[in-house]
């Protein structure tokens, strides 16, 4: 991650420079900025603003009808739990409120230790195997509360 | 060469759902076992047969050239299987025979997953050598319109859910003054119970690709997007790879297999947000604005992205396309009932012994595939209702299991096909809940454009919590019927327009659990 704000900045100014000639190239842009640094500062959507030649509540406001982007630093990991359907038939309310009381946050939230954000998610298309979660980018089916701790100490560790 | 020489060739998934039943640690213990033993092994990575409770799954070539399949196969399990023959496909307890050979495999019709577990994704040589391609050269030796033509014979109706003529909306494109034209693939796969599009594009991705090639060459576009949701990211990291082998290639870019014509395809990548899997929404999202729905008309077959006519399909009726090319119209018609044609990806879910995809004709009822290929309830209780085509679609209690799946007999009894997605609930589930998270979803994702949706979806939960507090029952379930129909007649998409069919299908097969003291 970028160590200063010179250096953010001209990280941002790199994934503008990247998108910005491309058809609709907001989206493009704010996964570029959040791949980059865990996510969108608010201090940058000027940057981006004017760039694109939005206002900024257009920015600002793409950036918060989308669950996915966040405007806060994350924790290391982010641990998504599915509360869709098909993992409701398969009990991840257990799975779910582990989730909340082992690391003693809600959704939306960063546990003390900085290691993990805690987010609700709507289906992982992995719906014949669930209760599912997801760690960052690796997928984890039939999640009972005990091979969530599994889950959760291997990653606490990295 | 001698048989002790050859390497044993060993298939195993990477699909995700593989990953999340830790295929990758079977594959470590494979590799670590074999050079213990000093065999030689190649191992390949394909997509997943979509047995998913049979994952891991690792298939071994046997000498008369057969895949033998033995699952599941975790990381433990690899010592002892290695240790009774696993290389040269002997006998084990985990031992399935053929693949081909399983009943739930055998009994299924896969035309669009025809390829799906057999190749190595991305590959170009494999895909071509599996039947890949043909597809896009009959096409080039057609006219656009005859390719229209072909699919319109075909009866193939919108994946996605909408079941809307594919043909219909391709010719309304093809029909537009020439300019500027764009393919785009909707793979905001975000119905729960469904995941189809995501087995197909992780595992056959060039079929995808191809699909929407033809697509362009009939309408005349020459820029295509396939907007994948973000939790996807092994369908993400899969299409980039198969789009940049196409490329290289000459399947895609600006001379198509020396045709003169040019296509260019580029992935995007969603937010979290259901709402996109609408399609005027998707596109707004595309555009890089709040994806909020649009007003219709205009059509998108007429101004859609970019204000320009558009082509917007979900990746199973794209990636349908190929084999209706290859093999004709009336191959892929004489699959099917009534006026759903062909065959359909079903993805069973929830609590199945036996989930997976099942790709089979339409006219299957809902029994057979719950009991014949589901195997009935994954924890032992009867089954009590199953939810079909997503979030939106409504619950179905036992006496409505002999329903074939059939587009018409679906919406004969306010049900949906949809997507495909079957969802299963044993005995233990509380349908009020269920009727309530239908009602909290839609507050989640509504994109606040339309007021019944925004407003009645907020509403809804509250008249439903009020219900189960025991809190004026009566007059809070005429309430909720009230709220349903507004939000039905009023909303400006499906989204706020069909939340009604899971809370109104519970209300009125489960009125039990709307009534009873907790």
């Amino acid at each position: 991650m970028a160590e200063t704000d010179l250096q953010r900045q001209a990280l941002v100014d790199g994934i503008l420079a990247t998108h910005a000639a491309q058809p609709g190239p907001l989206l493009p842009i704010l996964h570029g900025i959040q791949d980059a640094l865990g996510y969108i500062p608010p201090d940058q959507v000027p940057r981006i603003a004017h760039v694109l030649n939005l206002s900024r509540a257009e920015v600002h406001g793409v950036i918060s009808f989308y669950h996915y982007f966040r405007q806060e630093p994350p924790g290391r990991h982010v641990l998504h739990v599915c509360r869709a359907e098909a993992c409701q038939a398969m009990q991840c309310e257990r799975t779910e409120a582990h989730a909340k009381a082992c690391l003693g946050v809600d959704y939306g939230d960063t546990t003390a230790d900085g290691a993990f954000t805690l987010e609700a998610v709507y289906c992982l298309g992995n719906c014949a195997a669930g209760p599912s979660v997801m760690v960052d980018d690796k997928l984890y089916g039939r999640v009972t509360p005990e091979r969530l701790d599994a889950v959760l100490d291997e990653w606490r560790k990295r | 060469m001698a048989q002790a020489l050859m390497a044993a060739l060993l298939y195993v998934s990477c699909d995700a759902a593989a990953e999340a039943l830790g295929v990758d640690e079977t594959v470590v213990a494979l590799q670590a076992a074999a050079k213990a033993r000093g065999v030689q092994i190649q191992l390949k990575r394909v997509g997943s047969r979509g047995m998913v409770w049979l994952e891991p799954l690792v298939e071994v070539e046997d000498a008369a050239g057969h895949r033998i399949a033995y699952g599941p196969v975790t990381a433990d399990h690899v010592p002892e299987l290695v240790a009774a023959g696993l290389f040269d496909a002997k006998p084990h307890a985990l031992r399935l025979g053929r693949v081909e050979d399983i009943p739930y495999f055998a009994k299924q019709e896969r035309l669009t997953f025809a390829r799906v577990g057999v190749i190595e994704p991305c590959s170009i040589d494999e895909y071509v050598a599996h039947g890949g391609y043909e597809g896009l050269k009959r096409a080039l030796t057609l006219s656009g319109a005859a390719v229209v033509q072909e699919v319109t014979d075909s009866g193939l109706r919108g994946r996605g859910g909408a079941a809307f003529p594919t043909g219909i909306k391709w010719k309304t494109v093809h029909d537009q003054p020439a300019g500027p034209k764009y393919v785009v693939c909707n793979a905001d796969e975000g119905d729960s119970g469904t995941f189809s599009d995501r087995m197909l594009m992780e595992g056959d991705p060039l079929t995808l690709v191809e699909g929407m090639t033809i697509a362009a060459i009939a309408v005349g576009a020459t820029q295509g997007y396939i907007y994948v949701r973000c939790e996807y990211p092994h369908s993400i990291r899969a299409l980039r790879e198969a789009i940049v082998n196409a490329r290289a290639h000459d399947y895609l870019g600006s001379n198509i297999c020396g045709s003169g014509k040019a296509f260019e395809l580029e992935v995007r990548v969603g937010a979290g947000a259901y709402i996109c899997g609408e399609e005027t929404s998707l596109l707004e999202s595309l555009e890089g604005k709040r994806a909020e729905v649009r007003y219709r008309p205009p059509l998108p077959a007429i101004q859609g992205l970019f204000g320009k006519p558009t082509v917007i399909n979900n990746v199973i009726s794209l990636a349908s396309v190929p084999i209706i090319l290859a093999k004709g119209a009336a191959y892929y018609r004489d699959f099917g009932m009534g006026r759903s044609r062909g065959t359909l990806p079903i993805q069973l879910a929830g609590n199945l012994k036996h989930g997976g995809l099942v790709e089979k004709a339409f006219g299957v009822t809902l029994r057979e595939l719950l009991y014949e290929f589901g195997g009935g309830s994954a924890s032992g209780r009867p089954i009590r209702a199953v939810q079909v085509g997503g979030p939106l679609g409504a619950y179905l209690p036992e006496s409505q299991f002999d329903t074939p799946l059939d587009y018409e007999a679906f919406t004969a009894i306010g049900a949906l096909v949809g997507h495909g997605g079957i969802v299963a609930f044993d005995d233990t589930v509380d349908m009020a809940r269920m009727a309530r998270y239908a009602m909290e979803f839609c507050a989640i994702e509504s994109c606040g454009k339309c007021t019944p949706c925004r407003i009645g979806s907020t509403r809804g939960v509250e008249v439903i919590d009020r219900i189960l507090q025991g809190v004026e029952r009566k007059a809070n379930l005429a309430q909720l019927e009230n709220l349903c129909e507004t939000m039905q007649h009023g909303s400006l998409c499906g989204l706020g327009g069909m939340a009604s069919n899971p809370v109104m299908s519970a209300v009125k097969h489960f009125p039990g659990d709307f009534s009873r003291d907790r």
